[in-house]
C-alpha cells in the first residue's frame, strides 16, 4: 500500500515554535517551507532551522521540505543544507520541465552516497503553477523514480490565467484535471492546492469534496484545522468499509482455495475492485487513527 | 514541610484527600438588632468605615466577581488609609493586580493576605516577603469553610453590589455594573461581623432576584462607579482557534466520551481558559452525536456553556461565576441557570457541594508533576502569578477530573519530577492531558481500560515527560530561599505546601 498524503501541510520554516509542534496535529506530512513563507533577509537562517528541526525532533509523520526552484539564488543551497539531515521528501516549487527534476534527482543521489543514505530514501514531489508545467505535468511526474506526487500550486497558476480565483473553482477545473490524468498516467500521487481562508469551513469543505471527486489524493493546508476536515472528508462510508470487508474476504477465500475466479453475491470480483477495496480500508483506518 | 510557620503557628498537615474530619460548629457574624424604620444609609465610605467600628488588626474580605474592573476594593483601601487604620488582613475570594494595594502593603495598612492568589506585579512583591506573615492561599470551597468554621473571621465586608435596595437587598444582575451572581459575596455578607453594601445603583426597596438578603447587610454607600463594566465582564467569550489548544481540547473530549462516565444524565465543569473552554465545542459535538444532555453543568459560566443550557444539552447550571455578557444576561434570564455560594459549590465540610456529584470537570494547569500533583499559583520561576480557585475542590469532588496542560511553554517542559507547588494532590487527578499524549493515574486502572479504544496517545506519564525533556531539557530547580511567603492550605484546612521566596 502506498504512503497515504490526504493532508500535507505547510509549516513556515522561520518559526521555531511552529517547527516544534508541527508533528502533533495528525498530518499525513508536514511541508517546512523555505520558499515563499520566508523572506529573503531569513533564507539562510530559515535552512538552516529547518535542518536541525529534522535532525532532533521526532515527528511522528513524513517531512518534506519546499526549497526554493533552482533557478533562484536559493535553490541550490537549500538542497546543500537540508539534504544532510535526510528530509523524507523535497518539493520542488514552480516545476516547469522534466530537466530540472533530473537535476535535482542527481544532487539528491550525490547527497545520499555522501551521507551514506539509503538510495531512493529521499522522495521528490513537484508543484505545477504554470501552464507550461501543466504541459509538460506527466513528463515532470516519470522524471525521477524519486517522484511520488505532483501538486498544483492555484495562486501563480491563476494569475499565469490571467484570471482571479473564485468561490467555485471554475477557473481551475480544467487544470485539475489535467493534472489528475497526468498523475494517473505516471502512477504518482496528486496533491490539491491550499484553500488560503482558513475561516471560511464551508467553502473549504466544498472544494475538498470537490478535489476529491476528481481524484485527488489529498491537499495542502495551511492550517491545523484544517486536517481534521479533510481526513473527515476522504473518510469512507460505512458501507464502502462493510463491502470492501467482504471483497477482501472474499478475495482470501479464493486465494486459499487456488481459485482464479472470485464471486461476491454471485457477481465476479476484479483486480481493480480488490485495489479499490485495499484503498478503502487504509483510508478507514488511517483516519480512525486521526 | 515544617511543623511550625512563623505568624501561622503550629502546620496542620495534610494527610489525604478526605482524612480529616471537621469538629466543632458552624460560626456566624455578631448578633445585630435592625430597629423598626432605620436608615441604613451613610453618606461616605469613610462614614460606613466609621460606622462598622474598623480598626487596626482587624480582617476585611471582598468579592472579585468584578475581575479586572473592581474599583471597590482600591476605593475602600484609600479610604481605609485616610483614617490611618493599619495592620489588616486582607480576605478577599482572590485577587487582581493591584497598585493602590501594593502601595497599600509598603504603607502596612494591610500587612496579611488569605485569598484564592494573586498576579502580576502584587503576585511579585507578596513572593517578597513584603506582609507579615505568610498569604493563606485557599480554594473557592476551602475559604467557604474557613469562614464557616471560624478559621477566618471577617470583621466587615465590604460588597460591591451592581444593585442594592434602600434596605439592603443586593443582586447582582441589574445595573450598569452587573456581573451575574454573587455566589462569592453570599459565604461572607453570611458571616461577618458586620457588612457594607456599595453600591453604584441604589433603587427601592423591595427587589427582585434577591442574592443577598438585607438581613445581612449593615450599612449601603452609594458611589459613582463600582467598576468598569468593560473589565467586568468581557463580550462572548469565543472557543480558542490556537490550534495547539484545539488539539488538546480534543484528546480532552475524547477522553471524555470513552471514559464510562458519558452516559444521559451525566454532569460536567469547564473551566473559562483555552483548552478547558475549547472542548466544549467537541463535547457538544459528541453529545449531539450520542443523543444525551446532561443533568447539569458547574462553573465560572461562559457563553458557549450558556449556549448549550439553551440548546438543551444542559438541563441546568449551577453558577459561582460568570465570565461574559452572555452568562450575565443567562442568569438573570433563565430559570435553569441558578446562582449558588461558594459554600454550596464546593466546600468540603458542610453536608454535600455540587462539586461531590460532577461527573466530569476539565481543568487547566500550570505545571504537573509524575505524582499527577498540580500547581496553579506559581509560575516556573516560583513567583506567585495565578490562584487556586475551584481547582482542588471540583478535582476531589469530580469522578473524573482531566487535567490540560501544553507539555511545553516556550523551552520549558511542564511535566516536571516535582511541582513547584501542589495545590491539588494528585490523588484526586485522574488524567493529564496534552498535545503530544495522555497520562492516566494509574490507580485508575478502570479508565486505563476504557480509554484503550478511544485512540489516544494513551502513554505513562514518565514517558510525556521523556518527551518533553528530549525536546527541550531538564530544567534547572530554581534556588530557593527558607522564607516562607505562602502557604497553600487544602480545602479540609491542612496545609499541602508551602510557597518559599526565590532566591
Amino acid at each position: 500500500m502506498e504512503k497515504m498524503r490526504r493532508t500535507m501541510m505547510f509549516v513556515p520554516g522561520n518559526n521555531p515554535g511552529m517547527l516544534q509542534n508541527a508533528g502533533i496535529y495528525g498530518a499525513d506530512t508536514i511541508i517546512f517551507d523555505v520558499e515563499d513563507a520566508v523572506s529573503i533577509g531569513e533564507k539562510d537562517s530559515a535552512r538552516h532551522l529547518v535542518a536541525e528541526a529534522i535532525r532532533t525532533i521526532n515527528y511522528p509523520c513524513e517531512v518534506a521540505v519546499r526549497i526554493n526552484h533552482i533557478s533562484t539564488p536559493y535553490g541550490y543551497k537549500d538542497l546543500e543544507v537540508i539534504l544532510p539531515s535526510h528530509p523524507d521528501l523535497i518539493r520542488l516549487p514552480m516545476a516547469q520541465s522534466a530537466d530540472e527534476i533530473k537535476e535535482i534527482d542527481g544532487i539528491i543521489t550525490a547527497a545520499e552516497e555522501k551521507y551514506g543514505f539509503e538510495p531512493g530514501s529521499i522522495k521528490m514531489m513537484a508543484a505545477i503553477e504554470t501552464p507550461k508545467g501543466l504541459f509538460n505535468a506527466q513528463a515532470i511526474a516519470e522524471a525521477s523514480p524519486r517522484m511520488v506526487a505532483i501538486a498544483i500550486g492555484a495562486e501563480d497558476f491563476i494569475a499565469n490565467l490571467k484570471t482571479t480565483r473564485s468561490k467555485d473553482g471554475s477557473e481551475l477545473v480544467v487544470a485539475r484535471g489535467h493534472l489528475v490524468l497526468a498523475a494517473r498516467a505516471a502512477g504518482v500521487q496528486v496533491i490539491d492546492t491550499v484553500f488560503s481562508d482558513v475561516n471560511d469551513e464551508e467553502g473549504f469543505i466544498a472544494e475538498v469534496k470537490r478535489i476529491k471527486q476528481l481524484g485527488f489524493d489529498g491537499k495542502s493546508v495551511i492550517n491545523p484545522r484544517q486536517i481534521g476536515i479533510v481526513h473527515d472528508i476522504f473518510m469512507p462510508t460505512e458501507k464502502e468499509i462493510e463491502f470492501s470487508k467482504r471483497v477482501l474476504a472474499a478475495f482470501k477465500e479464493a486465494l486459499a482455495k487456488n481459485s482464479g475466479v472470485i464471486s461476491l453475491d454471485g457477481k465476479m470480483i476484479d483486480k481493480p475492485i480488490v485495489d479499490r477495496a485495499e484503498r478503502v480500508l487504509a483510508y478507514a483506518e488511517a483516519a480512525g487513527a486521526r | 514541610m515544617p511543623e511550625e510557620i512563623k505568624g501561622l503557628g503550629t502546620v496542620k498537615q495534610y494527610k489525604g484527600a478526605f482524612a480529616l474530619e471537621p469538629q466543632g460548629h458552624i460560626v456566624g457574624g455578631k448578633l445585630r438588632a435592625g430597629k423598626p424604620h432605620s436608615d441604613k444609609i451613610v453618606r461616605s465610605i469613610e462614614q460606613a468605615i466609621e460606622a462598622s467600628g474598623l480598626k487596626d488588626g482587624m480582617t476585611i474580605s471582598f468579592h472579585h466577581h468584578f475581575r479586572n474592573g473592581d474599583y471597590v476594593l482600591n476605593m475602600v483601601l484609600e479610604a481605609i488609609a485616610k483614617k490611618g487604620i493599619k495592620g489588616l488582613t486582607l480576605a478577599p475570594s482572590s485577587l487582581n493586580d493591584s497598585d493602590t494595594l501594593i502601595r497599600m502593603i509598603e504603607m502596612g495598612v494591610v500587612t496579611a493576605i488569605e485569598t484564592s492568589g494573586a498576579r502580576g506585579k502584587l503576585g511579585r512583591v507578596i513572593t517578597s516577603g513584603k506582609l507579615s506573615k505568610p498569604m493563606i492561599v485557599r480554594s473557592h470551597g476551602g475559604r467557604a469553610r474557613a469562614i464557616e468554621c471560624g478559621d477566618l473571621h471577617i470583621d466587615v465586608a465590604f460588597i460591591g453590589a451592581p444593585c442594592c435596595d434602600k434596605y439592603g437587598n443586593i443582586n447582582g444582575v441589574n445595573g450598569k455594573s452587573a456581573c451575574g451572581t454573587m455566589g462569592y459575596a453570599m459565604v461572607d455578607a453570611a458571616a461577618a461581623d458586620c457588612v457594607v453594601a456599595v453600591t453604584d445603583n441604589l433603587v427601592e426597596h423591595p427587589i427582585f432576584p434577591i442574592s443577598i438578603p438585607m438581613t445581612q447587610v449593615d450599612y449601603i454607600v452609594e458611589v459613582d462607579a463600582i467598576g468598569d463594566p468593560k473589565g467586568i465582564a468581557s463580550g462572548a467569550l469565543r472557543i480558542s482557534r490556537d490550534p495547539r489548544e484545539l488539539q488538546i481540547a480534543e484528546y480532552a473530549s475524547r477522553v471524555i466520551e470513552y471514559s464510562g462516565y458519558f452516559n444521559q444524565g451525566y454532569s460536567v465543569q469547564l473551566g473559562s481558559g483555552g483548552a478547558s473552554l475549547a472542548a466544549a465545542k467537541f463535547i457538544k459535538d459528541k453529545m449531539l452525536a450520542k443523543k444525551i444532555t446532561a443533568s447539569f453543568g458547574v462553573g465560572g459560566v461562559t457563553a458557549p456553556f450558556v449556549n448549550m443550557l439553551e440548546e438543551g444539552l444542559l438541563d441546568m447550571i449551577y453558577d459561582v461565576q460568570d465570565f461574559d455578557i452572555p452568562s450575565i444576561d443567562s442568569v438573570r434570564k433563565n430559570a435553569n441557570h441558578i446562582e449558588m455560594s461558594a459554600s454550596y459549590y464546593a466546600n468540603p465540610h458542610n453536608c454535600g457541594a455540587v462539586v461531590n456529584n460532577l461527573d466530569v470537570v476539565i481543568l487547566s494547569a500550570t505545571e504537573v508533576d509524575v505524582d499527577f500533583n498540580v500547581n496553579v499559583i506559581t509560575d516556573s520561576n516560583g513567583v506567585i502569578m495565578g490562584a487556586s480557585g475551584g481547582h482542588s475542590d471540583t478535582a476531589a469532588g469530580a469522578n473524573l477530573a482531566i487535567v490540560v496542560a501544553p507539555l511545553l511553554r516556550g523551552r520549558l517542559p511542564m511535566v516536571l519530577d516535582q511541582v513547584n507547588t501542589i495545590v491539588t494532590p494528585g490523588e484526586t487527578v485522574d488524567v493529564v492531558v496534552t498535545e503530544r499524549g495522555v497520562a492516566v493515574n494509574p490507580k485508575r486502572k478502570d479508565l486505563i481500560d476504557n480509554l484503550k479504544e478511544a485512540k489516544l496517545p494513551l502513554m505513562e506519564i514518565e514517558e510525556l515527560q521523556k518527551i518533553a525533556y528530549d525536546l527541550a531539557g531538564k530544567p534547572e530547580s530554581v534556588p530557593m530561599s527558607d522564607d516562607i511567603v505562602g502557604v497553600v492550605e487544602y480545602r479540609d484546612g491542612s496545609i499541602i505546601d508551602v510557597i518559599r521566596r526565590p532566591l
